[in-house]
C-alpha cells in the first residue's frame, strides 16, 4: 500500500476526532483518521445527542458556551444541520429543596453575568411540559439548548472529513507508537506510518494511547445506559432532566422516547463491549414514570450501555500532551462530550496550525489529572 | 423470589418438557416460563384442547403424541409458569421475566434456552400486505382455534411443513387454490447423494411420500419453477402474480401462505454472547453446543431446534441430554452413570438427524429471498426497502450493525427477527463476501418490548426487598 | 380472511373490537378472532400508516399489535381471549393519553 506522507494523525474515528480532522484538513493539513472500528462505532453512536450549557461545571461552562453558537450553523459547517432542534433544555425540582438549589445555581451564574440559564416556576413549568406530574414545583431552563441526532451528525462530518481531502481508514487500531526523531511512528494492523503530530481522540481508551506516548492520564471508564421506546407521537419538546435522579429524557424526531441519565451498566475496555444491567435501569423507568405518568403503558424497545472515558473530576481533557510534543488531548468527555463536539475540533485545529488558541481551555489540561493515583473504574453517580 | 434454584428452562416445547422432566428425576429446583397459554410449544400448541377431538385426528399421531410429553411435564413438579415473557437474562445467572404486567427477577445456576424456530423471513414485492401469513401461521390457527382460510388458499414455498399443512388442510374440507412450489427444479436429485445416510429414518420419508401424493391425487395445481412472485392489493392481499416455467400468471387471492424452511431462534443466546457457527446446509447461524448441550457460556445451556433445526423427537431427545447434564453438573448423577443413561437417547438422536442433510438438500431457500429487489421491504417494522440498504452498504464496508445505525433497519418492536437474514444476505452479496463472515445484528435487551411500567414495577420490587 | 372449522358447541364468549361485539372461543388469541372479522386488519404501522395483519402467529413479527384492555402494542397472538376484551386497532404512532 502506498505510504503518503501526513502532517497529523487523529487516532479515533468518533466525532471530536472527525471534527478535529475536518478542520485540519481544511486548513490545509494532510489528516489521516485512523479509527479501530467503525466511525461512531463507540460513545459517538450510543449518545443521547443532547445539546446542553444546562447545568455544566464552570470550568468548561465559557467553552460550551462557545460552542453553542456553533451548533445552529452546522448545516454551513458540515451540510447537514444535524437534527438539532433548540427546545430547550429543563433540569425539573421536584420539590422546594431541589428548586432551592437551581435557584442558587442561576442567581450565581447571573451574579457573574452569565444569562443562558433561567429559573421558571411551575405554571411556566406545565406550559413547557403539559404531561408533567403535577407534583414538580419549578425547573432551571435554558432555552437555546437541545438535541440533535448522532447518526446524522455522525454521517455528515464523516462525508465532510472525506471531502475535505483527509484520509480515513477503518478496522485500523493503534497497537503502538514510538519516538522516530522528531517525528511519531504509528504501528497499526494496516500498516505503519510516520507523522509529527497526533491528536488522541481515542475515546475510552485514550488513555492507553496517551500511555503510548509518554503520558500517564489516570481514565476511567463509563457504561451509561439508554432506552428507546417505540414510536409515540410527539407531546414532548425539551430535552428534561431532573435534578438528584438519574434521568434524561427526549423525545427524538422519528418520535422514540430515548431515556438516559446516567446508570450504570458494565463495560470491558478489553472485549469492547458494555453488558446493560435491567435491574439497576428499573429505576429509571421508575422515574420516567413519576414524571410522566402517562408513559407508563408505552413499550421500550431497545437498551443499550455505551463505553466511554470519565476523569475523576467528569472533565475533559483537551490541549497539548504536556510530556510528548506534537501531540495534542482530546478526550475524557465523561458522558457529555457530544455539545462540545463543533469547539473542540476547532481548538484542536488551532492549536496545531497556529500554535495556540484564545479559546478557553486553561482548566482543562492534562497534568491537572497527572499528579493523582491512578484510577482503574470510576463510577460517578 | 430469593432462593437460587438449580435450572431455569425458557420455553414448553418438547425440548423444554423433556429437560424438565429428566432434572426433576434427579430432583432438581426447576422453574419453566413459557409465553403460551399452555404447554406444547408450536409443534403441539393446544395439545391438550385439541388432541382428543376431530382436529386431533386430522393433524396425526406425532401431534396427539404431545399430550403425553405435557401430561409428564405438570406432574413431574417444576414450577411452570405460563403467559411468562423472559426478557432479559444476565450473568449470575439473573433471569428476568414478566407474568401480568410484573416484573422479577429470578436466580438460576443454569439455564436451558428452549425457544424452539420461527420461519425464515421470505420477502417479496408486497409480503407486507394483510392476508400474506406463514405456513405455519395457518397451522397454528388451525391447532388453537379450529380455523382455515375462507377462501380457496394459495401456498408458496417448499419443504415438509408445507406438505404437512397442505395435507391437513385438504382433510379438514380446506380448499388450496394452487401450491406454488419454489423448491429447485427436480430437487429429488439433490437429496438422492444423501438418502443412504437418510435411510434410518425410512418412517419418514414414507410419511413424506405420502403426503405428496396425498396432494397430487386431492389435484391440486401445482407450479414450479417459480420467478417474479408478487403480491398485489390495496390494503389487503387481492391478487398475486408469478412466472412460472416461463408462463406468466396473474390470480385472485385472499390469503398466500409462505415457507421457506425454519432457523433457530437465536434471539436469547445471541443476546448472552453463546458463540454461534454457520450450519451451511441449512443456511442459518446456531449456537455452538457441546454433547450436553451446553453452550460456550458456562452453564447456559441449548436444546431443541433452538440447537439446530431437527424435529420434535431430536428436540425432545437434546432436552432429555440436557436435563441430565445439570443434573449431572449439580452432583446428582455420576458421569459414568450419565453416559451410561444417554447412551441410547444419543443413538436415537443420530437416527433422527440422519434425515437432515437429506431434507436440507431437498429443500433451499429460494434464491430470491435473498436477493430481494430494491423496492421490497425488508425490513417490516422500520419499512426499509432492500435498495434503502443496498444504499447505505455503500458507505464503507458496514456490518449489520452499521447498517442498523444508518438506516434503523432492525430498531423496530421485531428487533432483528424479520429482517437480520436478509440485511445480512444483501451485505453478503454486495460485499461479496459470505454470510458467516458477515454475521447478524448484535442483540440487546430487552429481548421482547416491554413497558416502561412494567421495568418499574422491578424497581419497586426491589424497593420492598 | 379465515373461517372455523368446526361448530363445536363449545361455549362462546364475548369480545369487543373497536366497540363492536364479536364471539370468541375459550382457548383462542385475540389475532385468530380478528382474523375472522370482515377487516382482518390489526393496526397501521407509525412510519407510513400502511395497514397490517397478523403474519406468524407465534409471536416473532410483531404485526399483530393492537392495544388490549388499555394496553398498546400488545401482540394479539400472544393474548388468549377473556370474557369483555376490550381491543382497539392500533394506529399510527402511539399516542400519550
Amino acid at each position: 500500500m502506498t505510504q503518503q506522507n501526513y502532517d497529523v494523525a487523529v487516532i479515533g474515528g468518533g466525532l471530536h476526532g472527525l471534527c478535529s480532522a475536518l478542520h485540519l484538513a481544511r486548513a490545509g493539513k494532510r489528516v489521516l483518521v485512523l479509527e479501530r472500528h467503525w466511525t461512531g462505532r463507540h460513545a459517538s453512536g450510543a449518545t443521547a445527542a443532547g445539546v446542553r450549557t444546562l447545568n455544566r461545571d464552570r470550568r468548561e461552562l465559557d467553552l460550551s458556551l462557545l460552542s453553542m453558537e456553533l451548533w445552529p450553523q452546522l448545516y454551513d459547517i458540515v451540510g447537514d444541520d444535524c437534527g438539532f432542534h433548540a427546545g430547550g433544555q429543563i433540569c425539573v425540582a421536584e420539590d422546594e429543596t431541589a428548586m432551592e438549589r437551581l435557584r442558587s445555581r442561576v442567581e450565581a451564574l447571573q451574579r457573574d453575568g452569565y444569562t443562558h440559564e433561567e429559573l421558571i416556576d411551575q405554571d411556566e413549568l406545565r406550559r413547557w411540559l403539559p404531561k408533567i406530574s403535577p407534583h414538580c414545583v419549578g425547573a432551571s431552563l435554558a432555552r437555546d439548548n437541545g438535541a440533535a441526532d448522532p447518526h446524522r451528525a455522525l454521517s455528515a462530518f464523516r462525508r465532510s472529513v472525506l471531502k475535505a481531502g483527509a484520509t480515513l481508514r477503518e478496522q485500523c487500531g493503534v497497537e503502538n507508537i514510538e519516538r522516530r526523531g522528531q517525528d511519531w511512528l504509528l504501528h497499526t494492523n494496516q500498516g505503519q506510518w510516520t507523522v509529527p503530530m497526533i491528536v488522541n481522540a481515542a475515546g475510552a481508551w485514550s488513555a492507553r494511547i496517551a500511555a503510548m506516548v509518554g503520558d500517564h492520564i489516570p481514565l476511567g471508564t463509563k457504561s451509561s445506559m439508554m432506552m428507546v421506546s417505540e414510536r409515540t407521537e410527539h407531546f414532548i419538546k425539551p430535552v428534561v432532566s431532573i435534578l438528584g435522579r438519574s434521568l434524561s429524557f427526549k423525545q427524538s424526531d422519528q418520535g422514540t422516547l430515548v431515556i438516559g441519565g446516567g446508570l450504570q451498566g458494565v463495560p470491558d475496555l478489553d472485549k469492547e463491549t458494555s453488558t446493560a444491567r435491567m435491574r439497576v435501569l428499573a429505576k429509571g423507568a421508575r422515574a420516567a414514570c413519576d414524571l410522566f405518568p402517562e408513559v407508563q403503558d408505552l413499550r421500550i424497545v431497545r437498551v443499550w450501555a455505551g463505553l466511554e472515558a470519565a476523569t475523576k473530576d467528569l472533565l475533559p481533557i483537551i490541549g497539548p500532551s504536556p510530556n510528548a510534543p506534537g501531540v495534542y488531548h482530546a478526550f475524557g468527555f465523561s458522558g457529555h462530550g457530544f455539545q462540545l463536539v463543533p469547539i473542540v475540533g476547532l481548538v484542536i485545529k488551532e492549536l496545531i496550525v497556529d500554535g495556540g488558541t484564545d479559546k478557553p481551555i486553561d482548566e482543562l489540561g492534562a497534568s491537572r489529572l497527572m499528579n493523582e493515583p491512578e484510577v482503574e473504574k470510576v463510577t460517578p453517580q | 423470589m430469593n432462593k437460587e434454584i438449580d435450572l431455569f428452562i425458557v420455553g414448553a416445547g418438547p425440548a423444554g418438557m423433556n429437560a424438565a422432566v429428566e432434572a426433576r428425576r434427579h430432583g432438581l429446583t426447576v422453574m419453566l416460563a413459557d409465553d403460551q397459554p399452555a404447554p406444547g410449544g408450536q409443534i403441539w400448541r393446544a395439545v391438550e384442547q385439541a388432541a382428543d377431538g376431530p382436529l386431533g385426528r386430522i393433524l396425526g399421531d406425532e401431534y396427539r403424541q404431545g399430550a403425553q410429553t405435557v401430561s409428564d411435564f405438570r406432574a413431574c413438579g417444576a414450577d411452570y409458569l405460563p403467559l411468562s415473557q423472559v426478557w432479559q437474562i444476565e450473568e449470575g445467572w439473573h433471569v428476568y421475566l414478566t407474568t401480568d404486567e410484573q416484573a422479577r427477577i429470578v436466580k438460576a445456576k443454569n439455564v436451558l434456552l428452549a425457544t424452539g424456530a420461527q420461519e425464515r423471513p421470505a420477502p417479496f414485492p408486497g409480503w407486507t400486505l394483510p392476508g400474506v401469513m406463514t405456513v405455519g401461521a395457518a397451522q397454528i390457527l388451525l391447532k388453537t382455534s379450529g380455523q382455515v382460510p375462507e377462501e380457496p388458499v394459495w401456498v408458496a414455498g417448499s419443504g415438509p411443513l408445507v406438505l404437512i399443512y397442505i395435507k391437513q388442510l385438504l382433510e379438514a374440507g380446506g380448499r388450496v387454490a394452487g401450491w406454488l412450489n419454489t423448491a429447485p427444479e427436480r430437487n429429488w436429485q439433490r437429496g438422492i447423494a444423501h438418502l443412504p445416510g437418510a435411510l434410518a429414518s425410512w418412517r419418514d420419508l414414507k410419511k413424506g411420500y405420502g403426503w405428496m401424493q396425498a396432494i397430487r391425487k386431492a389435484g391440486v395445481p401445482i407450479h414450479e419453477q417459480i420467478t417474479d412472485l408478487r403480491a398485489h392489493g390495496e390494503g389487503r392481499l387481492t391478487e398475486l402474480s408469478f412466472r412460472s416455467g416461463g408462463k406468466e400468471h396473474r390470480v385472485p387471492a385472499d390469503v398466500l401462505l409462505i415457507h421457506e424452511g425454519v432457523v433457530p431462534s437465536i434471539h436469547m443466546s445471541r443476546s448472552l454472547y453463546c458463540e454461534m457457527t454457520w450450519l451451511s446446509g441449512q443456511q442459518c447461524f446456531a449456537p455452538k453446543v457441546n454433547e450436553w448441550g451446553m453452550s460456550s457460556q458456562d452453564g447456559i445451556y441449548i436444546a431443541g431446534d433452538g440447537a439446530g433445526i431437527a424435529g420434535a423427537k431430536a428436540a425432545g431427545l437434546r432436552g432429555r441430554i440436557a436435563g441430565l447434564a445439570v443434573s449431572m453438573r449439580a452432583g446428582r448423577i455420576s458421569g459414568e452413570a450419565a453416559q451410561q443413561r444417554a447412551a441410547d437417547w444419543r443413538s436415537e438422536l443420530q437416527r433422527e438427524l440422519s434425515l437432515r442433510p437429506l431434507l436440507e438438500a431437498m429443500y433451499p431457500p429460494r434464491e430470491s429471498v435473498k436477493r430481494p429487489s430494491d423496492e421490497t421491504i425488508v425490513c417490516r417494522c422500520e419499512e426499509l426497502t432492500a435498495g434503502d440498504i443496498r444504499k447505505a452498504a455503500k458507505l464503507g464496508r458496514p456490518g449489520p450493525n452499521q447498517i442498523k445505525a444508518y438506516t434503523r433497519a432492525g430498531m423496530g418492536p421485531c428487533q432483528g427477527r424479520q429482517c437480520g437474514y436478509t440485511i445480512a444476505n444483501i451485505l453478503a452479496e454486495e460485499q461479496q463476501r459470505p454470510v458467516s463472515e458477515v454475521g447478524f445484528y448484535r442483540i440487546r435487551p430487552p429481548l421482547k418490548p416491554l413497558t416502561l411500567g412494567e421495568l418499574a414495577s422491578l424497581d419497586d420490587k426491589e424497593q420492598a426487598k | 380472511m379465515f373461517r372455523p372449522l368446526l361448530d363445536s358447541g363449545a361455549e362462546t364468549l364475548t369480545i369487543y373490537i373497536d366497540g363492536e361485539a364479536v364471539q370468541a372461543r375459550p382457548g383462542e388469541t385475540v389475532a385468530a378472532v380478528m382474523l375472522r372479522q370482515s377487516s382482518p386488519i390489526t393496526r397501521t404501522t407509525p412510519v407510513h400508516g400502511a395497514p397490517r395483519a397478523p403474519y406468524c402467529m407465534m409471536g416473532v413479527c410483531f404485526e399483530c399489535l393492537a392495544t388490549v384492555d388499555g394496553i398498546g402494542s400488545t401482540q394479539t397472538c400472544m393474548v388468549p381471549v377473556r370474557e369483555g376484551m376490550k381491543i382497539e386497532r392500533q394506529h399510527g404512532k402511539r399516542s400519550v393519553a
